[in-house]
């Protein structure tokens, strides 16, 4: 076991570099490049900027190296731990990242135990319930919040709170707290606007993971195992979940390491949208401007997370899994 | 009456049905017969014949779309006689039944177990949850229940049983999994224990073993089994008294050398007559039953055998037989036999 993680971690310097390259690759695909587009942008307001200028510019940043060139240097700052510089912004990336990088953890985990905490118990009632008038309902609900693409149900949410309720559930902070430093108060005025996007941005996956659910309990449920604990005399509920649900759950660890590149790439639309402060905005906009080391960090990261949940969820299932944990 | 003459477990005219989108099947149709204490009953049939369900019914483990829709299923406790069919599957005196006082060894050993706990923690579950059978007056610990598997293990001839507690079921062999399960069955001393064809999932040498060994637990405890085979082979081996079944009715019951030798019914004569001898010739066919058997949703009318039966009378396929006393020992349901049909 331990041999495995060890080989699975050597591994991952070589997985990073391969995306690191790819992901250099897909972000200077564009035409232009950074300083074409702030030309535009200048040009649009009315400036100009002279030639020369752009030229000096282009040197001093080194966008007129020729792309293998500029991986180069990218690469080796980073594995110095320097993330360069936001050519928009004018400052460190990693401090732009870093800015940003709680409020996103902090959603994504928030919305993870949403969809868990939801999602399990639903699909155990469908599961052992199957055809009743409960388990038609939640598998409505399912379909529907499967189909239901979440920027949409963040502007219908949105829309209601405000038409209905008087409530603004844009951003995290009401505005007293926006920019106040971190008191117990600020913390509550959090919590109290972070439960909506984290809803939204979890109600798909609640909704995909209780059908799972439903789905796996309901195999178990039909197998040999089951008929003999109920023979030992066991309580229904506590046989169900002693048993068929430990058993149900395996194929479900083994997909908690997508979840959070997923939560943290999902967010982008919807936080875009309901104005989040996190990460996704800041990429969406690092996109359009080209500002290409700022999306090439951010989109490291996620690989990074993609890489690393993979190992999680595997290691995860081989301590659960005695099948895996002994066989190997 | 003494009590050793009155029957441990009585089953009465019981009916199973499931209700499926195709129709309604009758996977149990009338069936009656009773389980002395400490008798090795033998119950044989085709596949699909309603060995496994009846025995399911007498556990209350019926799944949806099925439903005991009549019949009764006495079983003798301490506190006196209770009705099975009477009692809620789910609630607390079905639950101290099942396990604690009939226990059952299911077919196939290999998914009888969960896969992700190891067979000692299955079996001490078990224990404590009948704990007031080894220790009336106080809940038993976890390390005695422990000690007792361990003591288990050694009965029914698992070797290095204080390792063995610890495996899991896919690391054992066939026959130790079985083993496994006898302990498992007997880890709460039931009064009956329900085999469902516990050696048709092994290969033959463990077969012989897996039957020796419970030759022996039975003599050894005096516990009533009901064991259901399609194996008639095993039948002889194991039972004192046979009862014979077809499409969820008993054809015929006896004693077992009365059954072998002077069977009553065209169906078990049929059956008898489809067992390779050392004897017989050879390259001759043997005999097979003619036609197949019937589609649950097409329950013949009458005699449910009366379509393959070499003896078929007119009135076989308008009345159904009842199960009557033929000669000293057996029981028959055949207008070969007797007159008596039952009420439509």
């Amino acid at each position: 076991m331990t041999r495995y993680i060890l080989q699975r971690l050597a591994l991952l310097p070589l997985l990073m570099v391969i995306y690191s390259f790819v992901i250099f690759v897909i972000i200077q695909a564009p035409p232009g490049d950074f300083l074409t587009a702030y030309v535009a942008t200048l040009a649009s307001s009315g400036s100009s900027i002279s030639q020369e200028q752009i030229e000096a510019w282009r040197a001093q940043y080194g966008l007129d190296q020729p792309m293998i060139v500029q991986y180069w240097l990218w690469v080796k700052h980073l594995v110095h731990g320097n993330f360069g510089l936001s050519l928009e912004y004018q400052r460190p990336n990693a401090d732009l990242i870093g800015e940003q990088i709680g409020l996103t953890l902090a959603l994504a985990l928030f919305s993870f135990f949403l969809t868990w905490a939801i999602a399990i118990p639903a699909g155990i009632y469908s599961a052992t319930h199957p055809r009743s008038i409960g388990d038609h309902i939640l598998t409505v609900v399912n379909y529907v919040g499967v189909a239901t693409p979440n920027f949409m149900l963040a502007l219908i949410l949105m829309w209601v709170a405000f038409a209905y309720f008087d409530l603004s559930v844009t951003g995290l902070y009401s505005p007293e707290y926006a920019d106040a430093p971190w008191s117990w108060g600020k913390f509550l005025d959090l919590m109290a606007h972070l439960w909506l996007p984290a809803l939204v941005l979890g109600i798909a996956g609640t909704a995909r993971l209780s059908r799972i659910m439903r789905a796996n309990l309901l195999d178990e449920l039909n197998k040999p195992y089951v008929v003999t604990a109920r023979a030992k005399g066991m309580k229904e509920w506590r046989l169900v979940l002693r048993y068929p649900v430990r058993l149900a759950f395996n194929p479900l660890i083994s997909t908690i390491g997508w979840y959070l590149p997923m939560l943290f790439s999902g967010s982008l639309i919807v936080a875009t949208v309901m104005n989040l402060p996190n990460i996704g905005p800041l990429l969406l906009r690092a996109l359009v401007n080209q500002d290409m080391y700022l999306a090439g960090g951010i989109l490291l990261i996620y690989s990074f997370l993609t890489i690393v949940g993979t190992l999680l969820s595997d290691i995860l299932l081989a301590l659960v899994d005695p099948r895996i944990r002994v066989g190997s | 009456m003494s009590t050793e003459a009155q029957p441990l477990l009585s089953v009465r005219d019981l009916r199973v049905s499931f209700v499926l989108d195709e129709g309604l099947v009758r996977a149990v149709d009338g069936t009656s017969f009773d389980v002395m204490p400490g008798q090795v009953l033998g119950v044989v049939g085709e596949s699909g014949c309603g060995k496994s369900v009846t025995m399911r019914a007498i556990l209350q483990l019926i799944d949806r779309p099925g439903r005991i829709t009549k019949g009764e299923i006495h079983f003798r406790r301490d506190s006196g006689v209770v009705d099975l069919v009477q009692l809620s599957p789910r609630g607390g005196e079905m639950r101290d039944i099942r396990g604690g006082e009939i226990a059952l060894i299911p077919q196939e050993p290999m998914a009888a177990f969960s896969p992700v706990h190891t067979v000692g923690d299955q079996i001490v579950e078990a224990i404590l949850l009948h704990s007031h059978r080894w220790q009336p007056d106080r809940k038993l610990s976890r390390s005695e229940a422990r000690d007792i598997t361990v003591g288990l293990f050694r009965d029914v001839g698992i070797s290095m049983p204080e390792q063995r507690i610890y495996t899991y079921s896919w690391q054992l062999s066939g026959g130790l999994r079985q083993r496994a399960m006898i302990a498992m069955a007997l880890s709460c001393k039931p009064r009956l224990l329900i085999a469902d064809e516990p050696t048709t999932a092994i290969d033959v040498t463990t077969q012989a073993q897996v039957l020796a060994l419970l030759r022996d637990l039975q003599a050894r405890y005096n516990t009533a089994i009901i064991f259901i085979t399609h194996d008639l082979g095993v039948i002889a081996q194991m039972a004192s008294y046979v009862v014979v079944m077809y499409l969820g009715r008993v054809m015929e019951e006896g004693p077992v050398d009365d059954i072998f030798h002077a069977p009553k019914h065209p169906y078990t004569r049929a059956l008898l007559r489809s067992i390779p001898s050392l004897y017989g010739q050879t390259r001759v066919a043997l005999p097979v039953i003619s036609g197949a058997l019937p589609h649950p949703f097409n329950r013949p009318p009458g005699c449910p055998f009366h379509p393959r039966c070499p003896d078929v009378m007119e009135r076989c396929s308008v009345a159904v037989p009842r199960l009557m006393p033929v000669g000293t020992s057996q029981l028959a349901s055949c207008f070969l036999h007797h007159e008596e049909a039952e009420q439509a």
